[in-house]
């Protein structure tokens, strides 16, 4: 059998794109549309820095085949800006020097947001095991969870005041 | 290599007909699957997503019990309003499964069908005995958990068969479950022993009923009569729970490995069920 084609809606936009059956999402964000926020860290579901959100649910993109994502919504690290504005969360993680290289912070801010999209104020507890399935490296995590704890309370003021 | 395909079948027919090929697989969440797959100890020459045929998202309530389709992620097992207050044990089974992303996909299904001796979900259904629902060639026929998996990532499953809902009974009063697993460390690991306890007990706290099931213990996960009749009709004296200890570490058949030696899995399998046991006991008096 050759490419399929897969239609899905990525940050907002209806793409289209061809993959071979055995081909990642992750695949084909970051080989057919460039997207490339996303990391590959180790292929088989452990690290989470290729964690994206799929029909408003946190997943491993290494472990969703492309052609499942038909008719779906993806959003990755791309989409979480507006524009030159940068989310709480990525504003947060600058203040709290939560990164180091880097390499996981997509995975791992897509995961935090999928955190607080559900739990707006969750305890630090609540943070740590929601994110155990991303690793770092670099920061130790004390650093991330500052932030993530911080950007929720920066978005529930928002939320008050708007 | 045959060229890999892909296909999401939106019946059940049509998923019997694709599974039928000499090496199709069945998807759910792919979180065992696609690592297969991905590593080359899968070579399928065809994935059968079995995600978009009806029903097998979702759990409904039926004739007192639940029904919970196969490919039901672990998150919605959770957030669903009724079902771990009454099957909490089952839930918490289920939760253990990897991280937040893997709960966004891993399926009880899958997690029977990989048939890993360690597969937490899997002792904790055969206590509550729960069924399985299964599609096939010759129609649907229904079968009690323990005689899915026959053996390392082995299934009783024939070709073109695949499980599409799992059947939880009709709970009375005063009953209910509990699961427990050892881990070296607090989270994302596999269980070095496993125990799941579910009990009905009457207005007194006596037990009526009482089962046990012990997973990474032995080739499969193993339902343990013994160790559940040495509870029944007492109220978890101690000598209760010393002769349910007792038939648990006799049932026990472990390898040791690099997570524990089986001496040490025998021992703690006999200490989990023992506080499985009390957990399921003190929710069971909670119960209206
Ligand atoms: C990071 C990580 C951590 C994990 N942690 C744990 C853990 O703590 N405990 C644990 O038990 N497991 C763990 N797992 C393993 C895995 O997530 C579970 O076994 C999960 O339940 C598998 O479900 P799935 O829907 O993803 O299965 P899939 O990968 O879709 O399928 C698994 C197997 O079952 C077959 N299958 C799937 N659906 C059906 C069906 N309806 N009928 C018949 N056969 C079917 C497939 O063909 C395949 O052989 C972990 C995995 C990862 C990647
Ligand atoms: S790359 Fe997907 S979890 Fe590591
Ligand atoms: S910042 Fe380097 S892995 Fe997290």
């Amino acid at each position: 059998m050759s490419k399929q084609r897969t239609a899905a809606i990525v940050n907002g936009d209806p793409v289209e794109f061809l993959s071979d059956p055995g081909q990642t999402l992750l695949d084909v964000l970051r080989d057919e549309l460039h997207l490339t926020g996303s990391k590959e860290g180790c292929g088989s579901g452990d690290c989470g820095a290729c964690s994206v959100i799929m029909d408003g649910r946190l997943v491993c993109s290494c472990l969703v085949l492309a052609a499942e994502v038909e008719g779906c919504r993806v959003e990755t690290i791309e989409g979480l800006s507006t524009g030159s504005t940068l989310h709480p969360l990525q504003q947060k993680f600058l203040d709290h020097a939560a990164l180091q290289c880097g390499f996981c912070t997509p995975g791992i801010l897509m995961a935090s947001k999928a955190l607080l999209d559900a739990n707006p104020d969750p305890t630090e507890t609540e943070a740590r095991y929601w994110l155990a399935g991303n690793l770092c490296r670099c920061t130790g995590y004390d650093k991330i969870i500052k932030a993530v704890l911080d950007a929720a309370a920066e978005l529930r003021q928002d939320r008050k005041s708007a | 290599m045959a060229q890999l395909s892909y296909l999401s079948p939106s019946s059940v027919d049509e998923a019997v007909k694709a599974l039928s090929g000499t090496s199709a697989r069945a998807l759910s969440g792919g979180t065992d699957l696609l690592v297969q797959v991905r590593s080359g100890r899968a070579k399928p020459d065809q994935i059968v997503d079995l995600k978009r045929i009806p029903g097998l998202i979702g759990i409904r309530a039926e004739n007192g019990g639940f029904v919970i389709g196969s490919a039901t992620c672990g998150a919605m097992l959770s957030e669903h309003p009724t079902l771990s207050k009454i099957w909490p044990g089952v839930v918490e089974a289920a939760n253990l499964i990897g991280s937040t992303q893997v709960q966004g996909r891993a399926s009880l299904a899958g997690n029977l069908c990989n048939a890993s001796p360690a597969a937490d979900s899997v002792p904790a259904l055969i206590a509550a005995r729960a069924t399985c629902v299964i599609a096939g060639p010759a129609g649907t026929r229904e079968a009690a958990v323990e005689t899915i998996v026959t053996g390392p990532g082995k299934t009783s499953l024939t070709a073109g068969e695949f499980i599409i809902a799992f059947k939880l009974p009709p709970r009375g009063p005063k009953a209910s479950d509990a699961y427990l697993r050892m881990i070296p460390r607090t989270e994302m690991d596999i269980a070095v022993a496993g125990a799941g306890v579910s009990l009905a007990l009457d207005a007194d706290g006596v037990c009526l009923s009482a089962h046990v099931a012990l997973g990474a213990v032995a080739p499969t996960a193993l339902l343990v009569a013994d160790a559940g009749q040495a509870l029944i009709g007492t109220r978890l004296e101690e000598v209760a729970l010393t002769r349910m200890a007792e038939a648990v570490r006799a049932a026990c058949q472990p390898i040791s490995d690099k997570r524990g030696t089986a001496d040490y899995r025998t021992k703690i399998a006999a200490v989990l069920a023992h506080r499985a046991a009390v957990i399921a006991w003190n929710r069971a008096k909670e119960q209206a």
